[in-house]
């Protein structure tokens, strides 16, 4: 059987949270929601695990820490000892206190654009990349929820838009997928 | 909701005050003979009453900070910042006491400068220096500034509080907008006098050094301690049952604000030392000298279990919302906090001769003591959750 995927739009967020709690509590799997702003609450309705970008924000900064030592200490030791302020050039250990800041700033830099790539990346929102929302009114004013047959099985696709329309939809859309 | 101080609550704190009080006198008697006794029985005794009073104005600055940027979430644990400000009148106290018998014995080797005989050019003790100096740093003008800064807290306190015991009573927002611009007004007073107070009553302890930075190194140490105290109380009461209304996301956010403020003073503390340490300048490290000969493995544990701790163990989203978690690292980096103090006072006071003994821990535990039943008494006083905070639905719902 063709995949069916349902779009219904709302145009208030908290209609369509309470849509989306009711949905769910009869059995129904919604795949996705749009909006033009992060709505509050909704992760937990719609089961969405929480973020890992943390995670990753955490590796890029050991990244970024590890990288800024290495570097340092084969420009400023290794390669060419530099003698500042008096202080000895032979060390990487006595003279820590003076590579701190940098490789502050080189793990916040790593930590900051190794998140906003992995963010672009994840979203498929890199710049030049094709919009993935079905709507470019969710980019605005509405909000839309994903509904899809094949993860709704045990429903017809005419209980399905029956149960979405008892939830003060704006418009209902739907379209096959292969 | 009514609070109501648990009998288990009013043993501990009694304890812990007769405790102190039997710890201290045991200090006092066993060091009898030692020539430092006064200085040490001051000196412990502004540690650890500086330490608290901080508290109560790091709670205050707070209180002051959430007005002025109107914010929202904090509503529902707005009367425990309250209840931990409302130490400030006990602390204000305390402070002017020590300070007063301090002034009567002309600094007792805590504040050289009041002694006269250093800016007396006749005497042998003369010190050019501190001569130098002098037009800021004497008694007169010394209590002008500290009376300038208490009554200034004081009053402001007396505002937010009778404010806010009003705005239970009639709602609205004319109250809210009123305490908006207080608010304003006193973060206005408090950037400058935060700043001149820890120099006045901290720095002026190694009077022949100076750091501009050392305002907000301290200011930072107050703030942050303020932050675990009220994340503590927080969990404290919610664990007796207080609190429904507060959930998971306010102790986050709170949790927030002590991983960030650790890391502010942090890098102020490092800020500081790494200045100096660059520049090495005979006259700025004196100061890190006198820290590192006396107190080497106490200053650097300090530094460390106050950085690393929770950067460590607070870094992760689950660890800020673990009671269990956020308390370890809490009581933790209060005592760090306490120990910083201690250092920052004990080592221009007594250098090599001071030593954290029973007087010390005792004075701390008393004061510590004390200070929890007078918050625990401030809390019964309100309702625990404000009745008509304009931002009180908000907070309710606060969810991140």
């Amino acid at each position: 059987m063709a995949d069916k995927v349902i779009y219904a739009m709302y145009d208030d967020d908290d209609v369509l949270k309470d849509g989306a709690k009711k949905l769910v509590s009869k059995g129904v799997k919604v795949t996705e929601v749009f909006s033009p702003f992060p709505i509050h609450g909704i992760d937990p309705i719609i089961g969405i695990e929480n973020t890992r970008l943390g995670i990753m924000a955490f590796i890029y900064g050991l990244t970024g820490l590890t990288l800024a030592t290495l570097g340092m200490r084969y420009f400023m030791i290794v390669d060419w000892p530099m003698n500042i302020g008096g202080k000895p050039n032979f060390s990487y250990l006595e003279n820590i206190l003076s590579f701190v800041p940098i490789s502050f700033e080189f793990t916040v830099l790593c930590a900051a654009h190794g998140m906003a790539i992995t963010y672009f990346l994840r979203n498929k929102t890199l710049p030049g990349m094709p919009a993935q929302n079905p709507d470019p009114r969710t980019t605005d004013d509405r909000f839309v929820i994903e509904l899809r047959t094949s993860e709704n099985s045990q429903f017809t696709a005419k209980e399905l838009e029956a149960m979405i329309k008892d939830t003060g939809i704006v418009e209902l859309d739907q379209k096959d997928v292969a | 909701m009514e609070f109501k101080i648990a009998n288990k609550a009013k043993t501990l704190t009694l304890s812990l005050m007769v405790v102190g009080v039997l710890f201290t006198a045991l200090g006092v008697i066993s060091n009898m003979s030692d020539h430092h006794i006064v200085t040490r029985v001051l000196g412990s005794s502004l540690v650890s009453a500086f330490f608290f009073f901080s508290i109560g104005l790091g709670a205050l600055f707070f209180l002051a900070l959430q007005y002025a940027t109107e914010t929202g979430w904090y509503a529902t644990v707005k009367r425990l910042i309250e209840g931990i400000a409302g130490f400030l009148p006990y602390g204000i106290g305390l402070l002017v006491l020590i300070f007063g018998v301090i002034t009567l014995l002309d600094g007792a080797h805590i504040y050289g400068w009041m002694d006269p005989e250093v800016t007396d050019p006749s005497s042998h003790h003369y010190d050019e220096i501190i001569d130098g100096k002098s037009f800021y740093l004497n008694k007169t003008f010394f209590w002008i500034r500290t009376i300038v800064y208490l009554a200034v807290y004081y009053v402001f306190w007396q505002g937010f509080r009778k404010r806010s015991l009003e705005e239970d009573k009639v709602g609205g927002t004319e109250l809210h907008f009123r305490n908006y611009r207080k608010g304003a007004l006193f973060l206005v007073f408090f950037a400058v006098f935060s700043s001149t107070s820890s120099w006045d009553w901290l720095m002026s302890i190694d009077v022949h050094w100076f750091s501009t930075l050392f305002g907000w190194y301290v200011f930072a140490g107050m703030w942050c301690s303020s932050m675990v105290v009220i994340v503590l109380l927080a969990l404290y009461l919610k664990k007796q049952g207080y609190l429904p209304k507060v959930n998971e996301s306010h102790i986050h956010d709170i949790g927030k604000w002590t991983f960030a403020t650790s890391f502010l003073w942090s890098y102020l503390w490092f800020s500081q030392y790494m200045l100096i340490w660059y520049a090495n300048i005979p006259e700025e490290t004196t100061y890190y000298i006198a820290r590192i000969e006396n107190f080497q493995v106490l200053y650097f544990t300090m530094f460390i279990i106050n950085f690393a701790f929770p950067m460590l163990l607070l870094m992760s989203r689950d660890a800020k919302r673990h009671a269990g978690i956020l308390t370890l690292v809490g009581l933790i980096i209060l005592a760090g906090h306490w120990a910083d103090v201690y250092i920052m006072i004990s080592a221009g006071t007594l250098g090599a001769n001071a030593h954290i003994g029973l007087l010390e821990i005792g004075m701390a535990l008393l004061l510590a003591g004390a200070f929890i039943r007078i918050v625990l008494v401030n809390l019964t006083k309100a309702p625990l959750t404000p009745v008509n905070h304009p931002f009180l639905d908000e907070s309710i719902h606060h969810d991140i």
